[in-house]
């Protein structure tokens, strides 16, 4: 199907009935009950997923794939982010024109940042993605204001030009982001019950471009140009000696995840029209990297885990708080209570990253494949115990065995 | 002229904190052949050891005054820190004004178990892993350390003042001949760089003339061979990242009074440092020190409003701008051996 | 004229004549050995045939076209392959892999963007990598991870990567060095199949009397950055110049 081996495509299937029902799998607890707080099923943080699912993808085509660790990715999607909002002052309000010049600028932006850099390799390349980052970080920040807005941050404004649109609504607004008039933040609710469940028209966008990209990127992944991209990681110099040019083939996966990052960056701007520096700065670039390795650097579906779990955890873990602790800890001795929520406190709330850390350094220590390759050790542990059950139990274990990655 | 010797001035303290972080991180990469990104958070910890141990000469109990009243005319309660009660007053005073100072008796020891522990506990492990590992699992502990020190401390910065002695500028200009109020230089800022100069001197006199540097230093130049001599090279290597853990520490305790310290400040150096150390040539020690001072005083240079009317921005990109340019045309940095992670 | 044509070569590092006015022929279909004693420059001599250094004077062509200036995969796409002292493979790809990216290169050049094709649908360069795997007897190690081969076996996969490519001329540098003499008869073996049933120029550097007498049709020896003589094995074997190139060094 698609050109896809029966294993991807069933991964892809999987991944686009994920998306396409996020709005009711996120919601599990019904409206006003205590577990309401951990519902990921809300606009905002849907739409956050799926966008750092692309930016996430995109990074792992470059250091899943080649290894070259860059700590300046998030650069490009700063980039793509500003040449959207000014598509969207300049042009049209509407999301098309906007996602595409982002794609365009921060292709460029990282064609001319990875044909510098990937003169060096290893930590050297590491240090000379960061130092561009930065520096693109700073200059966005002082001396760019009049492009980038500066500390502000680049706005629409009611004087924005919007030739193909119009520079104010009737009612003397801003007018918003759109896709050839459906409203990004046009929203249908239904409720079912004690449940409520919310249909984003900005979110369904954001997870059709992300369902394509990933699609992309799993045929990235099987194609020749991926199997030459695992060449550059296993042996350049091999390479070299097989006639074959590393260079082209890096630079290639560094523009290409140039782009991914820039695509991200023009969806953020499509759901709110505002671009900041900080997206640039170097503690933005840690994130992909954390968010790639924690699910699974080199798989196709670990990225995309990875970035969910990151955002989940920075917009719900971090708002429990120690009386809600003391709830859910109600029904033990006070004694041990206190102690309990005393013990669990430092790791959820405000502290979060604490527990995220932690979690990625156990990753990085025993789990080089991340989460996916956890939960392919657990399928194992599983597929070991079913064939020492009856025998009619093994094909159904080995359909099970769907692992998405290699 | 006097202008041009402020900015070397004003460039002599950041330098200094990032020649010894960089002669830290050189240390720990010279001898462990480790990146470690987990060196800004020692920086960090050792801030914060000034900060606890002025926190511990503060502590105090209440007393109350029956010789004075509140407005209500109450007696009044007083906080009187316990070091009044042991050293009297005037000694107590003099204690805690002194303060920072003192956290460097009481950061060796503590810098020293951290980084002890850290080698030990998870550094060793990653000797033979690629060093794209190491920096993902030291970037890791960095951001563990420095929630740690969140949560106990809070998120913002801790003013940590300096002896009354040393407080205060004093005017430079005058000792040089020049007019007064030309050069005016605060007096912390000098004292930090001479310690910087004796931290680092005396780093060097320790490579130099023991037996145990001259060890170590075998072993940055050929670790196999010097193992074959049946030294025991893995101890030392753990010592020297104790040293390492040591200085970075050291550096953070005197930095104190320069700048508040909060939990994100370790972070901030690390990345410079990384291109201090990278512009210095990895694994040479002269050059993570000289580089360190050069960039510290070029981006002192790039701040002048003069330069930044003729080209705007430079004093944001300066430091960033030389490493690329480094980098690019000569990757062995300025004083680094050929070949080192040339791959 | 022979397929690769060595011209006034020579090489020199600081105060150490590496090589100095080297000639050397090899004519094409022919297995020519390379040997010497230690520090005869054979290895400088090789790295300068495939792109690694850069000779100070003369010239190298190959079939044809000088060599000299191009990159290492410029000179892989005219038709030289190499094999390493240590096999030089794909470690973390699989032993297909690795048989099918030369395969790729011969066909598509040193870059091509097919970032959409899949590798499965290209019939052609499968069934050239499963013959190729079959050649060497490895069919069955397909899916297996090349770094975890033993090390008879990286040696035989990097010969088969490397015949894949059908280069015109083969270099191999000591192919059989620390290996056990099972496994250096074994390697003996497989290239004389080669070279029984394809036609292949071969350029041996070797320690090896024993390999290089059962392969080699022509011999050059080299001491001292210089070629002594160029003859059939037949007559090295008591050549006096030969002798005392070895003997000399023995003395030292």
């Amino acid at each position: 199907m698609l050109g896809l081996n029966r294993k991807d495509a069933m991964l892809l299937m999987v991944v686009v009935l994920l998306t396409l029902f996020a709005p009711f799998l996120l919601n599990p607890f019904p409206e006003g009950s205590s577990l309401a707080q951990f519902n990921a099923g809300y606009p905002d943080l849907m739409q956050r997923f799926v966008i750092f699912g692309i930016f996430a993808i995109g990074f792992n085509i470059l250091f899943g794939l080649t290894g070259y660790l860059s700590f300046g990715h998030a650069a490009f999607l700063g980039a793509g982010s500003y040449a959207g909002v000014w598509m969207m002052k300049l042009l049209t309000m509407n999301v098309i024109p906007a996602i595409i010049v982002s794609v365009v600028v921060a292709g460029l932006f990282s064609l001319l940042i990875g044909f510098i850099s990937l003169r060096r390799s290893g930590i050297y390349f590491s240090i000379l993605t960061l130092a561009f980052a930065q520096m693109s970080f700073a200059l966005a920040y002082s001396v760019l204001t009049p492009i980038t807005g500066g500390e502000t941050g680049l706005q629409l404004s009611l004087n924005d030009p919007r030739i193909l649109g119009v520079s104010s609504t009737g009612d003397g607004s801003i007018p918003v982001t759109n896709l050839f008039g459906l409203e990004m933040r046009d929203s249908f609710e239904w409720e079912v019950g004690a449940w409520l469940f919310t249909f984003n028209a900005g979110y369904y966008v954001c997870a059709a471009v992300m369902l394509v990209a990933f699609y992309v990127a799993i045929r990235i992944f099987r194609s020749p140009f991926g199997m030459m991209l695992r060449a550059v990681k296993s042996n350049q110099q091999r390479m070299n000696y097989t006639g074959l040019n590393p260079k082209p083939y890096t630079l290639a996966a560094f523009v290409i995840s140039g782009m991914y990052a820039g695509l991200a960056g023009g969806l953020m701007v499509s759901m709110d029209p505002l671009a900041g520096a900080e997206r640039m700065f170097w503690t933005a670039s840690g994130e992909v990297v954390l968010m790639t390795i924690l699910g699974g650097a080199g798989t196709l579906i670990g990225p995309v885990l990875g970035a969910g779990l990151i955002k989940y955890m920075e917009n719900i873990v971090s708002k429990i708080n120690s009386t809600i602790l003391h709830e859910w800890f109600a029904f033990m001795p006070d004694g041990i209570e206190d102690l309990l929520v005393t013990l669990v406190y430092p790791f959820i709330g405000k502290g979060w990253h604490l527990t995220l850390g932690i979690m990625f350094m156990l990753v990085v220590i025993f789990l080089p494949g991340g989460l996916v390759e956890g939960g392919q050790r657990i399928g194992r542990l599983f597929r070991r115990r079913d064939r020492k059950g009856t025998g009619v139990e093994a094909p159904a274990a080995e359909q099970r065995r769907k692992t998405p990655a290699e | 002229m006097d202008a041009i010797i402020l900015q070397i001035l004003n460039g002599l303290d950041k330098g200094s904190a990032y020649a010894l972080i960089a002669l830290g991180l050189t240390l720990i990469f010279g001898t462990l052949g480790v990146v470690n990104f987990a060196h800004g958070a020692l920086f960090m910890i050792g801030a914060f050891c000034a900060v606890t141990l002025s926190r511990i000469l503060t502590l105090s109990h209440t007393v109350v005054d029956d010789s004075r009243t509140d407005f209500l005319g109450n007696p009044l309660k007083v906080e009187v820190p316990y070091v009044y009660d042991w050293f009297g007053q005037a000694a107590g005073d003099t204690i805690i004004d002194w303060a920072v100072p003192l956290s460097i008796l009481f950061a060796i020891p503590i810098m020293a178990l951290v980084g002890l522990a850290m080698e030990r506990g998870l550094i060793k492990h990653f000797y033979k892993r690629p060093h794209a590992d190491q920096i993902l699992v030291t970037f890791g502990l960095a951001i563990v350390l420095q929630e740690i020190i969140k949560y106990f401390y809070g998120a913002n910065p801790i003013p940590t003042p300096a002896p009354d002695a040393f407080r205060g500028s004093f005017d430079f200009g005058v000792l040089l001949g020049f007019d007064p109020n030309t050069i005016i230089y605060p007096f912390w800022r000098l004292v930090y760089f001479a310690f910087a100069m004796v931290i680092i001197a005396a780093v060097f006199a320790f490579l130099q003339f023991t037996t145990f540097g001259m060890v170590v230093r075998a072993g940055m130049a050929d670790r196999e061979t010097v193992g074959l001599l049946g030294i025991n090279i893995d101890r030392r290597f753990t010592v020297m990242f104790a040293i390492a853990a040591v200085v970075a520490g050291l550096a953070g305790v005197m930095y104190t009074p320069i700048n508040s310290p909060n939990y994100h400040m370790g972070m901030d150096f690390l990345v410079l440092s990384f291109v201090v150390v990278v512009v210095g040539g990895m694994g040479s020690l002269p050059g993570a020190v000289l580089a360190g001072f050069l960039l510290g005083i070029l981006e002192s240079f790039a701040s002048m409003a003069a330069v930044i009317d003729l080209i705007p921005g430079i004093n944001q990109v300066i430091i960033y701008l030389v490493a690329i340019v480094i980098l690019l045309t000569r990757p062995r940095g300025l004083m680094g051996r050929k070949g080192v992670m040339e791959d | 004229m022979g397929i690769l044509e060595v011209k006034n070569v020579s090489k020199r590092f600081g105060g150490l004549q590496a090589l100095g006015d080297v000639n050397l022929s090899v004519a094409e279909n022919t297995v020519h050995a390379i040997i010497g004693p230690n520090g005869a420059g054979k290895s400088t001599l090789l790295n300068c045939l495939i792109g690694k250094l850069i000779p100070d004077t003369g010239s190298v062509m190959f079939d044809g076209n000088s060599v000299l200036g191009r990159k290492p995969y410029e000179i892989n796409q005219m038709g030289i392959s190499r094999v390493f002292q240590t096999p030089e493979i794909f470690a973390d790809l699989t032993v297909f892999e690795n048989v099918m990216i030369p395969c790729f290169a011969t066909r598509d050049g040193a870059f091509r963007m097919h970032a959409l094709e899949s590798v499965a649908n290209e019939p052609d360069i499968v069934e050239q990598a499963e013959t190729m795997l079959a050649d060497v007897n490895m069919l069955d190690k397909r899916n297996v991870h090349a770094g975890s081969l033993s090390r008879g076996d990286k040696r035989r996969l990097e010969m088969a990567m490397c015949l894949s490519q059908q280069p015109k001329l083969l270099l191999l540098d000591e192919p059989t060095a620390g290996m056990a003499r099972a496994d250096t008869n074994n390697t003996i073996d497989l290239l004389k199949e080669i070279k029984d049933k394809r036609d292949i120029t071969m350029c041996i550097i070797e320690h090896d009397m024993h390999v290089v007498f059962s392969l080699a049709e022509r011999i050059t020896v080299l001491a001292q950055g210089t070629p002594l003589v160029e003859e059939t094995p037949e007559n090295i074997k008591g050549h006096p110049k030969v002798r005392e190139a070895y003997l000399g060094e023995a003395q030292v």
